[in-house]
């Protein structure tokens, strides 16, 4: 293999398995360390300038960064149950406890004279209206909800997320010299354009639920509700109760939080019916578990088939039952069992089988490209559409995510927005800021905590269930307190701290090799990669994590490291006679809209 | 050394001997050796060995002297029993400790002061009446512990840190090894562990006297340029005779070597040493000619490497002195005292 190019960030970004996993790349490790040693407000300050919504995010987050979390591939097969660090969890941490930090936002910028409109006023379109209000563009966000927040404020339900959480954020962005419409749907993208802004944003989001048309659907209309529009409703005070016997249809998260609210306003016998498998439901892992948890029961292979009613009065619902099976392609497909239909009795359902994209105020004939699924054409990376002055981002570009995808998308597209109002080339993109500090403060001292704590992933506290349940403004989940959080701290192992090989100090004495807990440092001769990834100590069988290989050293062997699995403990560049190791922590924070655009020519060419 | 303990955790799919263990069960404490010392990869060696065998670290008794590498069995096979003697008396305490109870395997480890200097006679008498053990030299050319004077072992010509040349002759124990009837002679280096470990491996299974002298550089005292005990020096003047394999049977294929250029050897334990020969013209049965080759060799600045001599059929001091299998601490009282008959018996056989 070829000696790894340390001067691109792409190898040691990767090392870091969490921050490369966040679409918005926020330095997970770094902001975690901050928070063990209880300075929350800058742990707080480190989320809000890559994720804006750390206090929403630290509660709601789909967390893409845990599953990738090096821990739990640390602990496969060494006694406890693998867990990946408490990520998300130690966000909120941050944002609970960080006390008062106006002061440390950023200023209002004079005006450039240039203006933006975002519609709608979700993540999307607020992270676009951040990052563009402090350099001194003029934004107008417009929505046709009365407040600002988009589906954090009326689809995430209360008991997961406070208002006051919401506000609050918001509140900073807004506070930036923003202009909010509320209650202003745009009707018309072609008068909107008239309107003389330079650049538009569209963040209006997947607004439509999916509905089942099935016989009964439409007799029984009073008592069967789409997901969504059911949980707006919910979110606005229009609906207060609910029926006691409710069936759920759907297994993604938006059925999970129909069940949940519909059992804090008065159902009492909620189910969620499922036409897929447990483990094939798009709902996370911890979203099923915690609608179980308060009693809610999950029925699988269940097809809906009819909703039975007596005089358009819902009574039942009926399915047909299946069982997967491989079809010759190995593809699961599910086919009747052929036992007879199952009839469940209701008095309310709530239909949660997706979303869709509806840009119905965007008239065809403006030049603005979409594609047969109905969504907008847009250059994947810079988030332009065929209009080069209209940009898109969130659940409107390529149909519902979540927030933490729709926040890397109001920035790259303010970046492209930006450029675009420079009259510079869009495609073009300022480089990320990669600093790389030595963490050696003495023989074997390091200014990182480098021991590895043992101990198992700490739970959150919760409220109790009877309190939980009999209101929807009741936080479940009550966020660690202080000395949890620093334990749970303790767990992360520090993956930017990163082992950094000089070839020319080595003197092939094995002593890295020897100490390295996890055998991940190998010196053999060179091969192809699916050579050296057999050779080595412990074979490299995750081929999603690179490979760090030396040129060739004195013996005209290599050095091979597998970063793997390595727990960034600082044992080989303290066993190490010749400094040829180092731990250096690399910090990499993304490029952003900003002023300081130095170096851009040098910038990341797209790919 | 280092702050933390190294962490328990290890490597997902770290593999498990037949009895269970993985390697990391046969390491012992963090070293407090400096950085980097040769030391410590011989302990990796003998941890690496150990675990290949499928020996229970408790089934081992290692014995040392004193010195950096006599430190050094805290360092691996924590479970083993161990007892870190006085100054060069290690080979002493082990022949004791090997009378008493046969069962056990002995690793004695020792440095070039340890065994050339104070304890040279003991390493000779050890030798001489074929104990059963591996002792293992770690010699770096000088006294590591007492801050890098030089050692007997020390080339004539060799240069201190300091700048200062090296006078006296010096003393090649694997030439003193052969010469006092060793019936396993071999010469390792800490840089090479692909060698090491299956020297180790087959000392282990050796019956009888197996001394393995191991070039271990000292990092903080002996690694610079002019040493004839620093990596670099090692490495260009290596001549390494034969490649060793340890196999459990004949029909085990590790390595595949050209026909005609692999020996076995079959040890006392059933296993088989196979040999792969790097000179053609060495032979490890003749120690005649083992001395010869070395002294050659020696005398053109190589430093001669790998398994140098071997008597598979030795026989160990327990046969010459016909003492009892069963440990002496489970014989019974009636066995350790049969009676007056019995010692008139004896006596009256000796008059
Ligand atoms: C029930 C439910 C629960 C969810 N829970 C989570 C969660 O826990 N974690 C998570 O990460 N994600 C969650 N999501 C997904 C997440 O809410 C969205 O992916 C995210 O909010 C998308 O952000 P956005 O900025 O693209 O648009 P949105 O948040 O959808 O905001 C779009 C806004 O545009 C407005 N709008 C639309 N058209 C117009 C128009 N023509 N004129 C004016 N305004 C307009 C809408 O009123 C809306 O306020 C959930 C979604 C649902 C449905
Ligand atoms: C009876 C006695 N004399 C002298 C010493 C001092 N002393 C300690 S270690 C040592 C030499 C050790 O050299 P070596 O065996 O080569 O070990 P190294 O440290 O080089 O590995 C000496 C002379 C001692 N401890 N006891
Ligand atoms: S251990 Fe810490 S730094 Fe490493 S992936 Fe997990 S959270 Fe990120
Ligand atoms: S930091 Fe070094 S010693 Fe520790 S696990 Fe990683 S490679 Fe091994
Ligand atoms: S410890 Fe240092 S000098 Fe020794 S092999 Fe490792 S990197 Fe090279
Ligand atoms: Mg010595």
């Amino acid at each position: 293999m070829h000696p790894t190019d340390t001067s691109k960030p792409d190898h040691f970004h990767k090392v870091v398995d969490c921050q490369w996993a966040c679409p918005a790349h926020t330095p997970v490790p770094e902001y975690i360390r901050l928070i063990a040693a209880g300075r929350y407000a800058d742990a707080y300050m480190v989320n809000w300038h890559s994720n804006v919504f750390p206090g929403i995010l630290g509660r709601t987050c789909d967390r893409p960064c845990e599953p990738a979390c090096r821990r739990v591939r640390v602990e496969t097969n060494n006694g406890n149950e693998a867990e990946s660090v408490a990520i998300c969890r130690l966000k909120r941490v941050a944002a609970d406890h960080k006390g008062d930090i106006q002061a440390r936002l950023p200023q209002r910028a004079a005006a450039n004279g240039r203006r933006v409109a975002c519609v709608g006023a979700g993540p999307a379109s607020l992270t676009v209206a951040r990052d563009l209000a402090h350099l001194g563009y003029q934004v107008s966000v417009f929505d046709r909800d009365p407040k600002a927040g988009g589906f954090m404020r009326t689809q995430v339900p209360r008991f997961r997320l406070p208002e006051e959480v919401i506000d609050e954020e918001i509140g900073y962005i807004l506070g930036l010299g923003i202009q909010f419409h509320g209650g202003t749907p745009i009707s018309s993208l072609r008068r909107l354009l008239s309107d003389g802004f330079d650049a538009i944003f569209v963040g209006s989001g997947a607004p439509r639920g999916r509905d089942l048309d099935l016989p009964g659907r439409r007799e029984a209309a009073a008592r069967i509700h789409i997901g969504i529009d059911w949980l707006a409703s919910v979110s606005f005070g229009h609906v207060t109760s609910i029926g006691k016997r409710v069936i759920v249809l759907g297994g993604g998260n938006t059925a999970m939080d129909c069940c949940r609210s519909a059992r804090r306003l008065g159902g009492t016998a909620v189910k969620v019916i499922v036409r897929s498998g447990y483990d094939e439901m798009k709902a996370s892992p911890w979203e099923k578990e915690d609608a179980q948890h308060e009693g809610i029961p999950i029925l699988n292979y269940l097809v809906p088939v009819e909703f039975e009613h007596e005089k358009g009065r819902l009574m039942a619902v009926r399915f047909r039952k299946v069982r997967p099976e491989l079809d010759d392609r190995g593809a699961r497909r599910l086919v009747p069992s052929g036992e007879p239909d199952q009839r469940i009795e209701c008095d309310e359902a709530i239909i949660a089988v997706g979303q869709e994209n509806s840009f119905p105020w965007i008239e065809r004939d403006l030049g603005l490209a979409f594609d047969d699924g109905g969504l907008p054409v847009l250059d994947t990376a810079t988030l332009q559409s065929s209009l080069p002055n209209v940009f898109f981002g969130g659940d409107a570009a390529f149909g519902p995510k979540n927030i933490i995808w729709a926040v890397a998308h109001g920035h790259e597209a303010a970046i492209s927005m930006d450029r675009w109002m420079r009259g510079e080339d869009v495609r073009l993109r300022p480089p990320p800021r990669v600093h790389m500090t030595s963490q050696k403060m003495g023989i074997h001292e390091w200014s990182y905590d480098n021991d590895i704590s043992p101990e198992p992933r700490r739970k959150v506290p919760w409220a109790a269930a009877e309190l939980a349940l009999k209101s929807i403004r009741v936080e479940v989940e009550l966020g660690f307190d202080g000395s949890n959080a620093w334990k749970e701290a303790q767990r992360c192992l520090n993956c930017d701290v990163q082992t950094v090989f000089k070839r020319e100090l080595c003197i092939e004495c094995d002593a890295c090799t020897d100490i390295c807990p996890m055998d991940c440092i190998t010196f053999t001769t060179n091969g192809d990669e699916a050579d050296l990834r057999r050779q080595l100590r412990a074979p490299a069988l995750n081929v999603r994590q690179d490979l760090y290989v030396s040129d060739s050293l004195r013996t005209g062997r290599v050095m091979v490291k597998d970063e793997d699995v390595c727990l960034h403990c600082g044992l080989c560049a303290e066993r190490c006679p010749t400094g040829a190791w180092d731990m250096q922590k690399f910090l990499l924070e993304l490029s952003r809209a900003a002023p300081d655009r130095e170096s851009v020519e040098a910038g990341r060419e797209i790919r | 050394m280092t702050w933390i303990a190294k962490p328990r955790l290890h490597h997902p799919t770290l593999a498990r001997n037949s009895l269970g263990y993985t390697r990391r069960d046969y390491e012992g404490k963090v070293s407090t050796l400096c950085a980097g010392c040769g030391h410590d990869s011989i302990s990796a060696a003998i941890v690496q060995a150990f675990w290949l065998m499928d020996i229970a670290p408790h089934r081992v008794a290692k014995l040392s002297g004193i010195g950096c590498s006599s430190k050094t069995p805290d360092y691996f096979l924590g479970p083993a029993h161990g007892f870190n003697t006085v100054h060069g008396r290690m080979p002493s305490v082990l022949t004791g400790a090997n009378l008493a109870n046969r069962s056990l395997i002995y690793l004695g480890v020792s440095g070039d002061g340890d065994s050339a200097s104070i304890g040279l006679g003991q390493f000779a008498h050890a030798i001489r009446r074929g104990v059963d053990m591996t002792y293992i030299v770690e010699n770096n050319g000088v006294y590591g512990l007492t801050k890098g004077q030089f050692s007997a072992t020390a080339d004539p010509g060799s240069v201190s840190k300091k700048g200062v040349a090296n006078t006296d002759g010096p003393l090649d124990l694997v030439g003193l090894a052969l010469l006092l009837g060793a019936s396993f002679v071999a010469r390792g280096f800490a840089g090479d562990k692909a060698q090491l470990v299956p020297l180790v491996q087959a000392a282990i299974s050796h019956k009888g006297s197996a001394i393995i002298d191991v070039i271990s550089p000292c990092i903080a005292f002996n690694n610079h340029a002019g040493s004839t005990k620093s990596y670099d020096y090692v490495r260009e003047h290596n001549e390494a005779v034969n490649q060793l394999d340890l196999v459990p049977s004949r029909n085990e294929i590790t390595v595949d070597y050209a026909a005609g250029e692999t020996v076995e050897l079959a040890q006392h334990d059933g296993t088989f040493l196979r040999l792969h020969k790097l000179r053609e013209d060495y032979d490890p049965h003749d120690r005649i000619g083992a001395m010869n080759y070395l002294h050659e060799h020696q005398a053109r600045g190589e430093v001669v490497t790998g398994l140098l001599y071997v008597d598979p059929a030795a026989q160990d001091l327990h046969a010459g002195l016909e003492t009892v299998e069963t440990p002496l601490n489970l014989l019974s009282e009636a066995e350790l005292c049969p009676g007056a008959a019995v010692l008139e018996h004896i006596n009256s056989s000796l008059r």
